[in-house]
């Protein structure tokens, strides 16, 4: 006959222990095998790709892909390199990263938060990815970067512009290339200000979301520094398709510039609805009306038609650039789609190639070593001039494009036109600035 | 007042919309006891004839420039319409710049058609069965044609322009004795607002005038009794099912000139119309026009900026809130009839 301890409680007790221990995900346990999450063992490493591929950024996602599939290839010595000549380090060899040979999963973010978390997890719980990168969206990329954050993986962020990226929400496994709300208002305001005046009252538009309040808030503060008066500043729902009823009250006001704080389709709808009104027509006090969308986007750009001709924005790159680097991306992505690239391609590629670039010269793939090899690091020929990854809160600095809609395109591509460079000095800012305090880059997670 | 009169007139115009598409959902539900959610994407179809229409008659043949240089440095290739060769380039361009009037026509047989072919091939499966399945398969449906719309299109916005003649604005205040510039609305959107009431009146004249229509009107009232006359009221009810289609097209249609077509719009409009067809009150075809331009101005009321002071974020919400006050007090809709959708 034999006695059993068990009872109800312990079974319980025992059940729900070892329920927790399932449940937990793996990829927020330490592997004992393994130094840090996802370590490549074999002969190839694997990348993970989070864009759009459905939803209604899905043409920016599309673009993104090509130029992520088209800096593989050149990171494992196929096609003609592209800028990986270009590119000041000299630490890749066109032999893959660190000898392995580059393959990649791809996720689809939706451009939605909960969407994209899903996808970036799956491919680096399932597909062993060692880096997510990618998006079309500050809410996706922020919510990105807190799982890889988690996870122990490093974040190459995609698109995304809200200064809360690598503000109040910045992580250290967490880095982004693409310029940001304040350093649009810094490139923009003083090229407005010598176009249009020092003495404008501007209504704006803003997008109801947190990417929207933060490119409010910076070009505001960048046009009022130089003597502008903010008449008013209108929240519109994300969601809002007719901006007849926002557009509207603008003319019973003594407002002469209407600031579109909206991306995307948002843009593509108030921009349209606003030259409907006759706003690109109407003088206020003997002076022509303005219309100003302080974020460019030339896909997007696509969609207005010919209602962005003359219109002033900022873009983060543009393919009519002449630098070399500019010169060899296009060249490189031309040949192979038969079309120019676009800022969000621009910068997915640059992102890819700098996160290899960083692993060659860390010697390693562990995040903590690829952070810091990132962290301060300056580059040049990437197309955007002399560049720093600043170590305080993973932002690129740069150069800023200043772009206006082409009068006379001469094609559906040439859109827009670069009407002035703003030097990365300009648009560089503290770390403790207050449109980017509140966050904490905490330290790195391998995992 | 200046600004109450523009906010009419936006509601008058967002309205137009709602009121044509909440009268195809009306006349489908009606006559066939069916809750199309579906119909948004109806809309889209509509507006994507437009953009179809365009591309088509923008058809081109290449000649390479060697005196200009493309992206890449190579002989830039132009462009030349062939309806431009073939009908001159003054003529040619006019006709491209009809192109949305001219889908009108284009867009008619191709909405009969998606909607016969909607009813007839998934839909009628659907008849006996629960409103939850109808709306389940149709809003699936909707997914479906939007997705393909997307593979086709891309899922960026299409600029499609009004013709030049109604480029620019009105400036009504002038008429009504203010200052100009001060009450100016977009010479097309006037158009869009006349052309529904065009088309509103029609689809009324077809139901009250013509005997096919005043069968239709019976066969709603008393299906049973209709077909023991022995007439096929199924036949008229499938055709009914097309025209509704039609007239949500002709809605997509003239509306792409004022947003940009996405594969995306139907849903974007589907919810507030189905909010129209309820507050209007189930199976009432006057009550979805009313409902539609009451909703419409009132949507424009609520973002005015003194409005949205008060009561922040009301813009978003009015339609709902309305519609909650509404079926609380009167859950038959603003002209349902009694004991349709009431328990």
């Amino acid at each position: 006959m034999s006695n059993s301890n068990l009872t109800r409680r312990g079974l319980l007790k025992t059940g729900a222990v070892a329920g927790a221990g399932v449940a937990l995900p793996t990829i927020f346990t330490a592997s004992s095998a393994a130094a840090y999450t996802n370590e490549p063992t074999g002969g190839s490493v694997t990348l993970g790709f989070n864009v759009p591929q459905t939803g209604p950024y899905a043409d920016e996602g599309a673009d993104e892909l090509r130029a992520y599939q088209l800096a593989v290839e050149h990171l494992n010595g196929e096609g003609d390199g592209g800028m990986l000549n270009t590119f000041s380090s000299k630490a890749l060899k066109g032999n893959g990263i660190l000898g392995k040979k580059v393959e990649f999963v791809t996720g689809d973010t939706q451009t939605k938060s909960d969407a994209a978390r899903a996808s970036a997890k799956s491919m680096i719980e399932k597909d062993g990815a060692v880096m997510i990168t990618g998006g079309s969206s500050s809410g996706v990329a922020i919510a990105v970067q807190g799982l890889c954050q988690e996870a122990g993986v490093i974040f190459m962020a995609g698109l995304t512009h809200s200064n809360d990226t690598t503000g109040k929400d910045k992580k250290a496994n967490g880095f982004r290339h693409f310029f940001n709300a304040y350093m649009s208002g810094a490139a923009l305001a003083p090229v407005l200000a010598a176009r249009y005046g020092t003495d404008r009252n501007a209504y704006h538009l803003t997008a109801d979301y947190t990417w929207g309040w933060t490119q409010e808030a910076s070009i505001k503060a960048a046009t009022e520094s130089l003597g502008w008066n903010t008449v008013n500043t209108v929240k519109t729902p994300l969601a809002a398709t007719d901006f007849s009823s926002y557009i509207t009250p603008v003319l019973q006001t003594d407002a002469d510039v209407l600031v579109l704080n909206h991306y995307g389709g948002n843009m593509v709808n108030s921009l349209t609805n606003a030259v409907q009104f006759g706003l690109r027509e109407k003088q206020v006090n003997g002076r022509d009306f303005e219309i100003v969308v302080p974020l460019f986007s030339r896909l997007m750009a696509r969609g207005a038609g010919e209602n962005i001709k003359g219109i002033l924005g900022s873009t983060n790159w543009h393919w009519s650039l002449t630098d070399e680097g500019t010169q060899a991306f296009v060249k490189s992505f031309g040949t192979k789609y038969g079309f120019p690239p676009s800022q969000a391609a621009h910068t997915v590629y640059c992102q890819t190639l700098l996160y290899a670039d960083a692993c060659e010269r860390a010697g390693t793939f562990n995040p903590c070593g690829v952070g810091e090899a990132l962290e301060g690091f300056e580059f040049d020929g990437l197309g955007n001039g002399k560049t720093v990854y600043r170590a305080d809160d993973h932002q690129c600095f740069k150069d800023v494009l200043v772009v206006k809609g082409k009068d006379n395109p001469t094609s559906e591509f040439d859109l827009l036109e670069v009407v002035e460079v703003t030097p990365a000095a300009q648009v560089t800012y503290d770390p403790e600035h207050p449109m980017f305090a509140g966050g904490n880059l905490g330290t790195c997670n391998a995992g | 007042m200046d600004g109450i009169l523009l906010q009419i007139l936006n509601g008058l115009d967002k309205g137009s919309a709602y009121a044509m598409i909440a009268l195809g959902l009306t006349l489908i539900f009606g006559t066939l006891g069916v809750v199309n959610f579906a119909h948004g994407a109806l809309f889209m179809i509509g507006a994507f004839c437009a953009v179809s229409l365009q591309r088509l008659l923008g058809l081109s043949f290449e000649t390479l420039d060697p005196t200009k240089k493309d992206f890449l440095g190579n002989p830039l290739k132009v462009k030349t319409p062939y309806i431009e060769s073939w009908f001159g380039p003054e003529m040619g361009a006019s006709i491209i710049d009809w192109s949305v009037p001219l889908a009108i026509l284009f867009s008619i047989p191709i909405m009969l058609f998606v909607g016969w072919a909607m009813e007839r091939g998934l839909i009628k499966h659907f008849y006996k069965r629960p409103h939850a399945d109808q709306i389940l398969v149709t809003f699936g449906l909707a997914i479906v044609m939007q997705e393909i719309i997307k593979h086709y299109y891309g899922a960026n916005p299409i600029p499609t322009s009004a013709p030049s003649a109604f480029k620019g604005s009105l400036d009504f205040g002038v008429m009504l004795g203010f200052d100009p510039n001060v009450i100016i609305y977009p010479y097309w959107r006037l158009v869009y607002f006349a052309f529904s009431a065009a088309v509103i009146t029609a689809v009324f004249s077809f139901l009250n005038f013509t005997t096919f229509g005043m069968v239709v009107r019976a066969g709603m009232a008393d299906r049973e009794t209709v077909g023991l006359l022995g007439i096929n009221i199924d036949r008229r009810f499938t055709i009914m099912f097309g025209i509704a289609a039609a007239v949500a097209g002709l809605a997509g249609v003239m509306y792409a000139p004022i947003n940009s077509p996405n594969y995306h719009m139907g849903m974007d409009f589907l919810v507030l119309s189905f909010v129209v067809v309820v507050v209007g009150g189930m199976g009432s075809l006057r009550g979805a026009v009313a409902a539609g331009f009451l909703l419409g101005v009132l949507e424009s009321f609520a973002s005015m900026n003194w409005i949205k002071d008060v009561i922040p974020g009301i813009d978003q919400i009015i339609i709902y809130l309305v519609a909650i006050l509404i079926l609380l007090t009167r859950p038959r809709g603003l002209m349902g009839r009694k004991g349709v959708m009431e328990d």
